[in-house]
């Protein structure tokens, strides 16, 4: 349902966004593109939606050319953008209206399509007030059902939970799921919520600094490493010591320091603990909390990227500072 | 026909919004009022000297100022287009199937609504103040249809330079820089005849005056209908090449994203 093949793109100010990415979304699933803030993730939506161009690649949405058919791909989709994309000084149901004459549904389709969304999104009481005045969940419901209007084959939905608090994340979760289980659209999502591709997608791709790192089921991905994450809090750190002190054990690998977190891969969390802790504390470094994790999401980024997501976010948002 | 009904979808919403806060109508006319008004009683004797063909000043002054208006209210309209910028409203509409035409020109056609009502209070104040015109209710129309299109005109360049910008401060610093100029380098406070000759040669190719001299002849003195018919021709060029100019920007736009 997406092709894309080996896109590029360069902005003016010399950041290369997109370096070479390829990859494919089957029809009626949930894709998510994963990765920290600066990766590519919004650049690769904009292509893909028509919204920008690439440099360089190609890209196909529902069998059509991005450039060559741009027209009818806009007809094909559904985009709900990383900015809320509704307009503020207009009414819930003028928002909808007005979407609704731009795809052609005009007389009774439109207001039966209109009143359908509003029911779902349980806006159907606020649809007289102004969108300005609505509380930051229900723009971002009156956003997705913006991007329903036309009922898209494939919905595109950039960050979409970013700024929910918990409660109306979880509901737009269920609202995405069932988007791709009922209705058979095909759904690709971008974020740097870990937790919100291993729920939603049946396939992710990671991306990191414009390129694929790692393709597969949450699970494949997950499974892919062996043995557990040990994590260990210090008290205080000194320079390098901590890492120095540890590095003779054996069955360590991927060690790093995240500010006093020290992190570890070993095959068998329970007994590495131990040994980690005693040589820790013969150099002097006391230890605050140790914990042993399952493969997560972020332990595969680790490994393909080569640095923690959250340290990945703060580099780029420092670049960007 | 989807062209029209879009550019309708975009003005509707544009006329809304406007509808809703119609003080913003009253608060931009607060200054031609004062031109009209301040400038109509200090420059009162202008009437007065050799070679001023007019009737009394504020006769001659009422199209310029409708001008001048349109001028300025157009300008800021460009405002609107970086806040859908910004909020990513725009971006919304440029996926999908709208025809790209449509953005501009349906802020325009809000533009040219808020300049009609706008000049229509100014004439009815000049009226007030003891103006008189001498082709009456047709004359004053095609004041209002000159000042409306040369609205037109300058709403697509703010339009144009906001996508192209898409900061406030340098729309701002270019209506700022670029109204009062052309304003002045026009007959639209000073008799033809009576401008140095420098200026009277800059203003063959101000767009300002062409629609000072459209609207002044149609309602102010005894009409001239072949001066009428070639200023609004220009008028109309000019308004055709900005609107492309204002639509193509786009595309300058979703390269730079």
């Amino acid at each position: 349902m997406i092709e894309v093949s080996d896109l590029r793109k360069t902005y003016r100010n010399g950041v290369r966004a997109l370096d070479g990415l390829s990859f494919a979304v089957e029809h009626g699933t949930i894709f998510a593109l994963l990765g920290p803030n600066g990766a590519g993730k919004s650049t690769t939506v904009k292509i893909l939606t028509t919204l920008s161009r690439a440099d360089g690649g190609e890209a196909r949405v529902a069998g059509l050319d991005v450039v060559r058919d741009a027209d009818r791909v806009r007809r094909s989709i559904g985009v709900v953008g990383q900015k809320p994309g509704l307009d503020p000084e207009g009414t819930g149901r003028e928002n909808l209206e007005m979407q609704a004459e731009l795809y052609g549904i005009a007389g009774a389709a439109r207001r039966e399509r209109v009143d359908e969304l509003l029911d779902r999104f349980g806006l159907a009481d606020a649809a007289g007030r102004i969108a300005r005045t609505y509380s930051g969940g229900m723009q971002r419901r009156l956003d997705v059902a913006l991007g329903l209007v036309n009922r898209p084959k494939v919905l595109f939905l950039d960050e979409p939970t970013t700024g929910l608090d918990p409660e109306a994340r979880a509901e737009l979760w269920h609202e995405i799921e069932r988007l791709a289980r009922d209705e058979e659209m095909t759904i690709l999502l971008t974020t740097h919520y870990l937790e919100e591709a291993d729920r939603l997608a049946s396939r992710l791709v990671i991306v990191d600094r414009g390129r694929v790192v790692a393709e597969g089921s949450p699970d494949a991905l997950k499974s892919e490493l062996r043995g557990d994450t040990v994590q260990v809090e210090l008290v205080e750190t000194r320079n390098g010591d901590a890492e120095a002190a540890v590095r003779h054990l054996p069955g360590l690998s991927e060690l790093t320091l995240d500010g006093r977190v020290l992190r570890a891969r070993v095959d068998n969390g329970a007994a590495a603990i131990p040994s980690l802790i005693t040589a820790l504390e013969r150099d002097g470094l006391r230890v605050a909390s140790a914990t042993i994790a399952r493969p997560s999401l972020d332990d595969v980024y680790l490994r393909h990227a080569g640095r923690s997501f959250g340290q990945a976010d703060a580099g780029t948002a420092e670049v960007a500072a | 026909m989807t062209a029209l009904r879009h550019t309708n979808q975009v003005a509707l919403r544009y006329i809304r919004a406007l509808l809703r806060q119609p003080a913003w109508i009253g608060i931009s006319i607060v200054q031609p009022v004062i031109w009209l008004l301040l400038f109509g009683a200090l420059f009162k004797r202008t009437a007065d000297i050799p070679g001023f063909t007019g009737g009394s000043y504020i006769e001659f002054l009422t199209p310029g100022v409708v001008v001048m208006l349109a001028v300025s209210s157009a300008g800021w309209v460009g405002m609107a287009f970086i806040d859908d910028i910004n909020r990513g409203t725009m971006d919304r509409l440029l996926v999908s199937p709208i025809w790209r035409g449509a953005l501009n020109l349906g802020s325009v056609a809000q533009s040219v609504l808020t300049i009609a009502i706008q000049s229509v209070i100014v004439i009815a104040l000049s009226l007030a103040v003891g103006a008189r015109f001498h082709d009456g209710v047709a004359g004053v129309a095609v004041l209002v249809l000159t000042a409306s299109l040369l609205g037109a005109v300058f709403a697509s360049l703010s339009n144009g330079v906001a996508v192209l910008t898409r900061k406030r401060e340098t729309l701002i610093g270019i209506v700022t820089m670029v109204t009062l100029p052309l304003v002045f380098l026009s007959s639209a406070l000073m008799e033809q005849n009576l401008l140095p000759g420098w200026i009277r040669w800059v203003a063959r190719f101000n767009p300002v005056n062409w629609a000072a001299e459209a609207g002044r002849s149609a309602s102010a003195t005894h009409a001239d209908w072949g001066l009428v018919a070639t200023r609004t021709g220009f008028l109309l060029l000019l308004l055709l090449a900005s609107a492309v100019f204002a639509t193509r920007a786009f595309n300058a736009y979703q390269r730079s994203i």
